[in-house]
């Protein structure tokens, strides 16, 4: 086991699966960054550094930096997918997908489906998401509730470096389209990630970060972090604490949260994304459907206000969840009755 | 002129197999048996063609929302075809896509679209595909009028440019998208090359009704593409000779306007009478040629109705989870 933090657990996972598999290629805005100038190629190495080095290693044909383009991008790496290739595409921010959202959801969702199974479209597109950096509505968001909601897709939300690493490979080997969503107030999250050049964490399989008999706490992303604090806290008042990330939200892990609520009787579902339509409300909609009779209290949801994101630092405190928010809901289920 | 006698009977196949094809499809959608949306490509078949006889299945294309004749023209099962439009299980797709949707990845057709615009990005992968193997494929894009406002054909069309992507536009301006004149919707000088020439590409134009100007077109456009100049488009000025969609009655047509059009530019009359006059072919040749088609969409129609149908079941396959 090495330490490393989350940025470098991605390059690094790219960079092994390149040497690996010579149809592994990687397209997005700046990746190789300063083409075109005089300072040259690799003058930037991707605005988010998570290709740094990739031209020189592999050269234009499997390093492609694209114009700001963010429908072609998605839509290229579709056709590469289509013909043969491993693409992982890069939106240099996930509130891009808005303008490449044809090509991503009636696009290469749907592929494999439409052409009855007999095609595969094995494209990764990364986003780097989240709120955190005052960057405002349209540079902050958590589309994960719109994506998961997309039949075809997989989505992936890891929450530290060694997530990263399994996550990320499994990806990369898989034959689905992949969203892979990496949170921006992550990047230099530091972890213990794995040597083996073949691990792979596979999807579905949701990770039990804290284990406790009073509540489950499901989360995902940065919001796992935030859990994992509130319960340890809470452990100091003697209060158990499961938490659950459940590292991919399509497809879900149904099991491990129906297993955990069954035991804990209480739900508390954290989530980033504003509350209406979204994780949250899925994960409450499970629990209602399939664990009824071992409710002890109404499910409670932690999640950004239903706005957009706001800029001032006071405002996008009060937008996030944090470990006070998340404290409050987890009593909250605990005094029901 | 490079093409033999049997080059010239496969082509006049491979037209007339479009053509009779939608022609049966345009009787048989009136009578409702069909389900869903169908947009024919009849009247168009010499682009299709033209453009196909010089691909292998290893060059691939992105088909629009008229794609019948570019599937039929790459080589795709003409009974498959036929039992997907009939929704049947064992069609090309399974049943799962339908009219607007069929592609056969095996032939190097990557899909027809039900999103206008949607097919050029993808055409601009599948041709960085072939310039990273190194092998001389292309990649085609088939466009419409209508897809040519479509900020996505822009896109693709700079990224092809700035990738020297082995892709080919091929414009086919029919003068409408959907109901719309191309007058009206295409702004500017109304001429479609022009854009893909502003994106700095090498530019072809020719006449989309007569199969040998499109075909001697593509030899030079292709040669050109394929010893790596990067991109290259061309327009077809063509003729749609039925509506928008198998319903549409046209009642934007002007007074004369598709008798005209049948009369004068109607591909496969005028390749008819090319080859016959230039003694290249005799009629009996193409007659022969007619009937073996008709007997071919008449079989493709009845093993569509009795093939077998999708199960409840099938709705959960080719996904990778249902909940």
């Amino acid at each position: 086991m090495a330490k490393m933090v989350y940025r470098d657990a991605v390059r690094k996972t790219i960079f092994q699966e390149m040497e690996r598999d010579e149809n592994v290629v990687v397209l997005g805005e700046d990746i190789v960054g300063g083409m075109g100038t005089a300072g040259g190629p690799e003058a930037i190495g991707g605005i988010w550094s998570t290709s740094t080095g990739f031209y020189d290693a592999f050269g234009p044909d499997r390093v492609i930096d694209t114009p700001i383009s963010e429908s072609a991008i998605v839509g290229a790496a579709g056709g590469l997918a289509l013909t043969g290739k491993r693409p992982i595409a890069e939106l240099m921010f996930a509130d891009f997908i808005g303008v490449s959202l044809d090509q991503i959801w009636n696009q290469i969702a749907k592929f494999r489906y439409m052409f009855g199974g007999k095609s595969k479209c094995p494209a990764i597109i990364r986003m780097v998401y989240g709120a955190g950096f005052n960057a405002a509505a349209q540079h902050s968001q958590s589309v994960h509730q719109i994506l998961t909601g997309m039949p075809g897709l997989k989505v992936v939300m890891p929450s530290t470096p060694g997530d990263v690493v399994g996550l990320l490979r499994e990806a990369i080997r898989e034959d689905d389209p992949v969203i892979f969503l990496e949170h921006k107030a992550l990047y230099g999250l530091s972890g213990e990630v794995s040597d083996d050049p073949d691990f792979t964490i596979p999807f579905a399989h949701a990770r039990l970060a804290r284990a406790g008999e009073d509540v489950t706490i499901v989360a995902t992303g940065m919001m796992v972090g935030l859990a994992e604090k509130t319960a340890d806290t809470l452990a100091e008042d003697g209060i158990g604490c499961d938490v659950i990330d459940l590292r991919t939200t399509s497809p879900l892990d149904e099991e491990a949260v129906l297993d955990s609520v069954e035991a804990t009787g209480r739900l508390v579902v954290v989530d980033e994304a504003p509350p209406r339509c979204s994780l949250a409300t899925d994960i409450v909609a499970l629990a209602s459907n399939k664990a009824f009779a071992s409710l002890k209290a109404p499910p409670q949801m932690v999640t950004a206000p239903h706005t957009p994101v706001p800029f001032a630092r006071e405002l996008e405190s009060a937008y996030l969840p944090d470990p006070g928010k998340i404290e409050a809901a987890v009593r909250k289920a605990l005094d029901y009755r | 002129m490079q093409l033999s006698r049997e080059d010239l009977l496969q082509a006049y196949r491979r037209m007339k197999i479009i053509r009779e094809f939608e022609e049966r499809l345009h009787e048989e959608i009136a009578t409702g048996e069909i389900a869903g949306f169908t947009h024919l490509y009849c009247g168009q078949e010499a682009v299709a063609v033209g453009v196909c006889e010089h691909l292998s299945d290893d060059d691939k294309i992105v088909s629009t929302h008229r794609g019948h004749g570019h599937c039929l023209a790459k080589g795709c099962d003409v009974k498959g075809m036929m039992k997907e439009i009939w929704g049947s299980q064992d069609g090309l797709c399974n049943g799962k896509g339908g009219s607007m949707h069929i592609a056969d990845t095996d032939k190097g057709m990557l899909g027809a679209n039900g999103i206008v615009g949607a097919g050029a990005p993808i055409a601009v992968g599948a041709a960085l595909t072939a310039k990273i193997n190194g092998k001389g494929h292309v990649s085609i894009a088939f466009s419409g009028d209508g897809a040519c406002n479509q900020g996505t054909t822009f896109e693709a069309m700079n990224f092809a440019v700035v990738t020297k992507a082995p892709c080919i536009f091929v414009f086919e301006n029919n003068h409408y998208s959907e109901h719309t004149g191309v007058d009206y919707a295409v702004g500017t000088n109304k001429d479609i090359a022009s854009r893909a020439e502003a994106f700095g590409m090498k530019v072809w134009r020719a006449d989309g009704t007569d199969f040998f100007a499109v075909y001697e077109t593509m030899r030079e456009l292709l040669e050109y593409v394929r010893a790596g100049n990067g991109p290259a488009a061309v327009e077809f000025d063509t003729e749609r000779f039925y509506g928008h969609f198998e319903g549409d009655p046209q009642r934007y047509r002007g007074e004369g306007e598709l008798d005209r059009l049948w009369a004068e530019r109607n591909c496969i009359d005028n390749f008819r009478k090319k080859v016959t006059e230039a003694k290249l072919l005799d009629g009996a040749d193409l007659d022969k040629v007619d009937e073996e088609v008709l007997t071919l969409i008449e079989e493709a129609v009845e093993e569509a109705r009795a093939a077998p149908r999708p199960t409840p079941d099938d709705v959960h396959k080719n996904v990778y989870i249902s909940y």
